[in-house]
């Protein structure tokens, strides 16, 4: 199929995901509102207002109750979608369980920003990091462009996989950076999406079902079991769904990593989200320069693609893991500690360094980009990593 | 009793064969039972309403037994009869 001719829009993350949830036209949107994801719910209401989509919106008094209405719309059968932040994520935390455990493929857009104490409206991945293990499939996007169409394809991942998804973008950074969006024409989105099918819906009243019961030391462990089943699924289901959405609409979005200059790198950092984008200028740089250094850019986190992070890096002298979550276990942030134990069967030891930035929203500047390539530079030459992890860009 | 292989259960863990309640004894929680003096009963039904298990077997209108299967010995129908026609008692071994 020929790739459509698209529409170029100036949206800032928060629109573009608004704007895809319109395209998108889900039958339930059940939300509250929290910085910096507020304008998403926000302009979705004025498209319900407008008669724009056929959604029924329910404006709940907390993110607890939001995700139960999410978790109740969707066994009925619904499509549902939501999004939140920071301590609203943290709030839902007892129900993200129960959506993933249930097999309800609830779509949320998070913007992800800090958590209390202190208080702090701006970015870093604590809140998601938080909920990496209640059975969600988690996708963070780099810039605004990637939101839209992650978002759209994330529809058909997440009701293939019956599996509830997440797409998280960088508070402010870029829920409020506005940046060219190629969007689609309605038709062709709702031609993508198709209709749900659900495993089963409270409403088939011909076919009753009890949903949520107790089960004990008898069957849970069976249940757990098959609830990771349908998580392995969703490994094979995402690249699948992402490779048919860039042949579609000719886009080039990637699924689990994005590469940039690895492949004879000698120094690989890993970074997630908007810092990619960063280290990418930094890299240009250093490249110029002659020194082989590249990107691996981690979009999927849950599933962990722990085999392609694995063979990417294999052929790395140095790596550098970029953190924006404490772990406070005193051994780095979330992502360096998984990196390190999906490298842990290759039989050469790759020098790995962590590094903690951005918390609170702390400026990621290309200063302190270049200032964790000199770092990784040093390490190379030294063949030796510092015994602690690094903070970046802290005031010292 | 067979138990299934987590291949064989159903995603998002529902249950399909409903209802299954009736299979889960819930008389093998008891530690006291209801003692019932037929001669007291004035068959107004009122064990039978509150009881949480419908463990009170009427039959034709009137009170004629208690399915130990079921009474998980909460002592409801003790404390509703105004008749005394229940009592509880120690569950014997």
């Amino acid at each position: 199929m020929k790739p459509a001719t698209k529409e170029t829009l100036a949206l800032t993350g928060n629109e573009a995901a608004a704007y895809a949830m319109k395209q998108i036209n889900p039958d339930v949107v059940a939300a509250y509102p929290i910085t910096p994801a507020t304008e998403i719910v926000q302009i979705f209401s004025k498209y319900v207002a407008d008669g724009e989509v056929d959604t029924e919106f329910v404006p709940v008094e907390s993110e607890h109750s939001a995700m139960s209405v999410c978790i109740g719309a969707s066994a009925a059968g619904a499509r549902v979608m939501t999004a939140t932040a920071s301590q609203g994520l943290a709030l839902m935390h007892e129900m993200l369980y129960i959506a993933a455990s249930l097999r309800l493929p609830i779509l949320m857009v998070v913007g992800n920003r800090a958590l209390s104490a202190p208080i702090n409206i701006h970015c870093d991945h604590s809140d998601t990091m938080g909920s990496r293990d209640s059975g969600w499939i988690q996708i963070y996007c780099e810039n605004t462009n990637e939101v839209y169409h992650t978002l759209i394809a994330a529809i058909r991942i997440a009701e293939t996989a019956n599996l509830p998804c997440m797409v998280t973008m960088d508070g402010f950074i870029v829920t409020h950076g506005m940046e060219n969006v190629r969007v689609l024409e309605d038709a062709e989105v709702q031609e993508f999406v198709g209709k749900r099918k659900p495993l089963y819906s409270l409403l088939d009243t011909d076919n009753p079902i009890t949903i949520g019961p107790l089960v004990l030391y008898d069957y849970y462990f069976e249940y757990k079991r098959s609830q990771l089943e349908g998580v392995l699924k969703a490994k094979k289901i995402i690249p699948l769904v992402i490779d048919e959405y860039n042949k579609r609409f000719g886009e080039n979005i990637p699924s689990f990593v994005e590469e940039y200059y690895t492949e004879d790198a000698e120094i690989v950092i890993v970074a997630m989200s908007s810092a990619a984008g960063t280290f990418k200028e930094a890299i240009d740089i250093e490249r110029e320069k002659g020194e082989k250094i590249g990107l691996l850019r981690l979009k999927v986190f849950r599933p962990f693609p722990y085999e392609i992070l694995r063979e990417k890096m294999k052929n790395a002298q140095v790596i550098g893991v970029m953190d924006r979550a404490e772990t406070f276990s005193t051994m780095g942030g979330p992502l360096s500690i998984e990196l390190k134990a999906a490298l842990y069967p290759l039989e050469k030891r790759i020098l790995l360094q962590d590094f903690i930035f951005g918390l609170g929203g702390r400026e990621f500047t290309l200063e302190n980009a270049l200032e964790v390539v000199d770092i990784l530079k040093k390490i190379k030459k030294d063949k030796k990593v510092s015994e602690e992890f690094i903070y970046i860009g802290i005031k010292e | 009793m067979k138990f299934k292989s987590w291949r064989d259960l159903p995603e998002g863990a529902i249950i399909k064969d409903v209802p299954t309640s009736p299979a889960f004894k819930t008389g093998e929680w008891r530690i006291k039972r209801p003692f019932f003096y037929p001669e007291r009963c004035k068959h107004d039904l009122l064990c039978w309403l509150y009881c949480p298990d419908s463990a009170v077997v009427v039959k034709n209108g009137r009170v004629v037994d208690f399915d130990m299967e079921y009474c998980k010995g909460c002592g409801i129908c003790v404390k509703v009869c105004p008749h005394e026609a229940l009592e509880m008692k120690e569950e014997e071994v």
